[in-house]
């Protein structure tokens, strides 16, 4: 089989296990009440077998040769668009391909028993295969409509499972608070394919990107044209990857279940933004002035959400402003021309963020629901496995060599510093932002799992799980009960699953060895095995500088231990320094704790204006102008025409007869005297 | 003898029926006024076939025969239903159809 055909066949396993569960829940449920996890689980794992076959016949090919694309359809062709269902089939969809549908299996294997007692199983995995193939058509679309169409899926998709829990009023809010953010990089998405499309008639990727080298835009840098097309796609890519100021609606999404969020940080959605830039590497490299744009948001993203992640308590949203920051890596690293080390970094990122989401979970399955670091603490004997996986999985968060993390952010840096100029400013952005990563994930760390253990951590050590006496909304406290809509009685851990920890496992091997696959001046194998990609790239160029590299890696170690270290020293040495440090820094805490104040700045600036805007257009353009004047003018003048008519219908019938009489009479006249 | 006699005739047996419509009162001498307008018509038109010689005149004027018998059948059966129903026998009172 060629690779296309197992192009196609990654999507369609996907897609039919999403059919089979939703049409045969019932069938299904009778078998087994797990039944629908497994199929869900199987028809990801066939995805990721499909997708190592397209690596194997990828492989097989000359360099050269390894671009090919397939359509099954002809969906429109008409006025020079050439609109087909194609798929493209190169390294770097195949690399995301194997990045999400191997780290999605494990995802929904963990899922299986997360989700055990819920009354939603069967839902919650159709929406979750429905995810992957969405994203799974985002990266393999081989032209912009099909591109569109995976994004606004995976838009839909994400909406779907962070309002899973339809009756917490929390949940439905954060799921519509994604929709429309993404719709907004959704805009930006079509305005910029529109840009692009004007100029080079064509909607098949690979097509546009040799007509624009050939010159559709003009032959210059930075042409006008180019450069909003460009911005455009940023905004989708900020949009969908949470960076500033459209992140908001990341740190919300945590009110869906846990594996949804690993889901969507890890393997299907806010990586779509870093696919997206590296994708269209060939229009950002004639348009700096965008890839400049995109390198300072990423930076200013990785700053600001490490800053915020500082002083959040709830633990699941630490975890997503860590995710935004490291995205704010990738996307810096993407936009300044570090494609293979984005790249590197968002498979390495896969692994160790689903690994702590997933440790997460366990913790908060301990907690019977409870996500608050201020009602952790001192869990390390009781959950001894998700312990030793979140240690592993904060380890290569901060960037401690040999774990995965070391390796690829420090790849990122080294060849922004290569860049030199002004990314030097962002190179020290990279490496403060590493400061603050290993202060943050050690921080959540020593308060959930060190100090004196809670009376749930006691209760399990004493081998009784706890389960909340009354079940309850985290966030608000809202009183809730377990039917659907709302989470199971079931609460989950770890150490009492095995599959969850075998996919935590599995997980945690990847965040401790996926590093070594690329070794700066040993190894090369994503540089290389990306290359046809960016054949025409002219920034791709193998690391020269080899005192760069050495001081990298020697700046990342220090940086790594240092911050788990003062992590150490605040958190663990002396507990009350912490709150010595907040007096000292009020106002510093405050804009911390309030997420730079970017949900009120929003509000004020787009949603109370809209809201105003919206009360006007009802209250006063509606009513006095749509319905009094359109409606009631068009309606009053065909009552007033209808009256005046009414009153010639008297019922007298000699009355008529005269009219008839008198007309014809006037007829005959008219017609005599025109003769 | 001139045409003229003949549509002279016709013109005010028409005129007296239109007339008729237009004054009377009572439904079937509506009706019968109407006749009479049908057949000041057809004088007009049988004067003409004799004029021209040939036949079509009369066949239309057969034609107006049948359609004022099938009028005549209608109206009459609607007079036959209006006494039934005890309604006045005035097209002046029946004026359920005004707008």
């Amino acid at each position: 089989m060629g690779a296309t055909t197992y192009g196609w066949l990654v999507l369609a396993f996907p897609l039919a296990g999403m059919l089979v569960i939703s049409l045969g829940y019932r069938r299904l449920q009778a078998i087994s009440p797990l039944a629908a996890g497994w199929v869900g689980t199987a028809a990801i794992f066939l995805a990721f077998l499909a997708a190592l076959g397209a690596l194997i016949s990828l492989q097989g090919l000359a360099p050269a040769h390894r671009e090919l694309s397939s359509s099954l359809w002809n969906y429109a062709s008409t006025v020079g668009i050439d609109a087909q269902a194609s798929i493209l089939v190169d390294p770097l969809s195949v690399y995301m391909i194997l990045v999400v549908t191997g780290i999605s299996t494990l995802i929904h294997l963990y899922s299986v028993s997360y989700m055990e007692g819920d009354r939603g199983f069967a839902r919650y995995f159709a929406y979750l295969n429905y995810f992957v193939f969405s994203m799974l058509l985002l990266v393999l679309a081989g032209n912009f409509l099909l591109l569109v169409v995976g994004w606004a899926f995976v838009g839909a998709a994400s909406y779907l499972l962070i309002s899973f829990w339809y009756r917490r009023t929390t949940a439905t809010r954060a799921g519509i608070k994604a929709f429309v953010i993404n719709v907004v990089g959704d805009v930006g998405l079509v305005l910029g394919t529109y840009f692009i499309f004007k100029h080079t008639h064509t909607l098949d990727l690979l097509r546009s990107f040799h007509a624009t080298e050939a010159g559709a835009f003009g032959h210059g840098h930075n042409e006008g044209d180019l450069v909003a097309g460009c911005v455009l796609l940023l905004v989708a890519a900020f949009a969908k990857s949470a960076q500033v100021p459209l992140h908001t609606w990341l740190p919300d999404a945590m009110e869906g279940p846990t594996p949804v969020s690993s889901l969507i940080h890890a393997a299907t959605m806010v990586t779509a933004g870093v696919y997206l830039i590296a994708r269209m590497h060939t229009l950002f490299e004639l348009a700096p002035a965008a890839q400049d744009v995109g390198a300072v948001v990423g930076a200013a993203t990785l700053l600001i959400a490490g800053s915020i992640g500082l002083a959040q308590t709830d633990i699941k949203r630490v975890i997503a402003y860590s995710t935004m920051s490291q995205i704010g890596y990738m996307i810096m690293g993407v936009s300044v021309g570090a494609y293979a080390a984005g790249l590197f970094h968002l498979m390495t990122h896969a692994f160790f963020k689903a690994l702590l989401f997933m440790a997460a979970g366990s913790v908060i399955g301990a907690m019977a629901g409870e996500q608050s670091l201020e009602r952790m603490g001192g869990f390390r004997k009781a959950l001894p496995f998700t312990y030793a996986c979140f240690l592993i999985g904060g380890l290569a968060l901060s960037g401690v060599p040999p774990f995965s993390g070391f390796f690829s952010k420090d790849d990122i840096l080294l060849v922004t510093g290569e860049r030199g100029g002004w990314h030097w400013a962002l190179y020290g952005a990279g490496y403060l932002g590493a400061l603050l990563t290993a202060v943050y994930t050690f921080r959540m760390i020593f308060r959930a799992f060190h100090g004196e253990p809670v009376a749930e951590a006691r209760e399990l050590q004493a081998g009784h799980p706890h389960h909340a006496t009354a079940p309850s909304n985290p966030a608000t406290g809202e009183q809730e009960d377990t039917d659907v809509g709302f989470p199971g009685e079931h609460h989950a851990i770890a150490e009492r699953a095995l599959p969850m920890r075998l996919a935590m496992g599995l997980l945690a091997l990847g965040a401790i060895g996926a590093g070594l696959i690329q070794i700066p001046k040993l190894d090369f194998v994503i540089e290389d095995f990306l290359r046809p990609t960016f054949a025409t790239s002219t920034l791709y160029e193998p690391h020269t500088r080899n005192g760069l590299l050495v001081l990298g890696l020697a700046l990342g170690t220090v940086i790594g231990l240092l911050g788990i270290a003062i992590a150490y020293r605040v958190w663990v040495q002396r507990p009350g320094m912490a709150a010595a440090i907040r007096a000292r820094t009020r106002p510093l805490y405050e804009l911390f704790v309030h997420k730079w104040y970017f949900d009120e700045l929003i509000d004020a600036l787009v949603v109370r204006p809209a809201a105003a805007g919206g009360g006007f257009a009802r209250h006063t353009f509606e009513r006095l102008f749509v319905d009094e004047t359109i409606v009631g003018g068009t309606t009053g003048l065909v009552r007033a025409g209808s009256a005046a008519v009414r009153a010639v219908q008297s019922g007298f019938v000699r009355y008529y007869a005269a009219l008839l009489v008198l007309g014809v009479a006037g007829v005959g006249f008219y017609f005599l005297l025109q003769t | 003898m001139s045409i003229a006699w003949y549509l002279a005739v016709s013109a005010i047996v028409f005129a007296l029926g239109a007339v008729g419509v237009m004054v009377r009162r009572n439904p079937l001498v509506v009706l019968l006024c109407l006749e009479l307008m049908l057949n000041g018509a057809n004088l007009a038109l049988v004067a003409f076939s004799r004029m021209w010689g040939n036949g079509d005149g009369q066949i239309l004027a057969l034609i107006v025969m049948t359609v004022a018998a099938c009028e005549v059948c209608i109206g009459l059966g609607m007079i036959v239903a209006i006494y039934r129903r005890h309604l006045p026998i005035d097209v002046d009172e029946l004026r359920e159809l005004q707008g």
